[in-house]
């Protein structure tokens, strides 16, 4: 029947499919995580100096593990503050 | 053994990077670079590079103080090293702080890609794609 088609078109599917994250690593070949590069650490950061959980960063297990420790780095030689208010 | 002999004697490469307190006169800066790259030259290890950073600002206070004359040093040397040289930087009263990092072959990889001066995030790929783009522009 027409009618049952109608109804299926009232809610309208859900297009905007939200792009999967990926760990930028494993997909540029990043080996080596520098703790010097203190810019580049600031993006696994959120304002108050905290690091990026991987559910938001997107990062694999193992590289997760190499960034904080490079973060644990920075922060030790004073590259990266331990704790701040509005970072960025 | 001949197996323990033999990673006794392999070198291991490492980086050093002190932080030297801010009011140290150029020449006294200098004098403790040659300190430390002597210590290690005379203790059957060798210096693969060394870069002063020089003054920089401290994330945050250390010993009432907010910036710091960075330096840096690569270099390869047997693991027994490391210790004489961490008792003589304790002892050095010009340093504010100081890190030993044990470098892997990727690190030595990037390390050297850094001081080629190839600007990248880290990356192989994205330097071949760099040096890919400068030839056709």
């Amino acid at each position: 029947m027409a009618k049952q088609n109608d109804i299926k078109y009232l809610s309208s599917a859900r297009v905007d499919h939200r792009q999967k994250k990926y760990c930028r690593f494993k997909k540029l070949g990043i080996k080596y995580i520098d703790y010097k590069d203190a810019d580049f650490l600031k993006k696994f950061l959120n304002e108050q100096g905290k690091m990026l959980p991987r559910r938001i960063s997107g990062n694999s297990l193992k590289y997760q593990r190499k960034v904080a420790q490079a973060i644990k780095k920075a922060r030790q030689m004073a590259l990266l503050p331990y704790v701040t208010d509005l970072m960025k | 053994m001949a197996t323990a002999n033999n990673t006794d004697q392999k070198l291991q490469s490492y980086e050093l990077m002190i932080i030297f307190t801010p009011v140290l006169a150029d020449e006294d800066f200098k004098n403790a670079q040659t300190k430390y790259t002597d210590l290690v030259t005379n203790n059957g290890g060798s210096i693969v590079a060394t870069e002063p950073i020089g003054l920089r600002n401290l994330a945050y206070p250390i010993a009432k103080k907010t910036t710091g004359l960075y330096w840096l040093m690569e270099y390869q040397a047997p693991t027994a090293l490391n210790h004489t040289l961490e008792v003589q930087m304790g002892r050095d009263e010009n340093i504010i702080r100081q890190m030993i990092t044990r470098l892997d072959k990727h690190a030595v990889a990037y390390n050297d890609r850094r001081r080629k001066g190839i600007k990248l995030e880290h990356t192989p790929k994205r330097a071949a794609e760099e040096v890919e783009t400068e030839e056709n522009a």
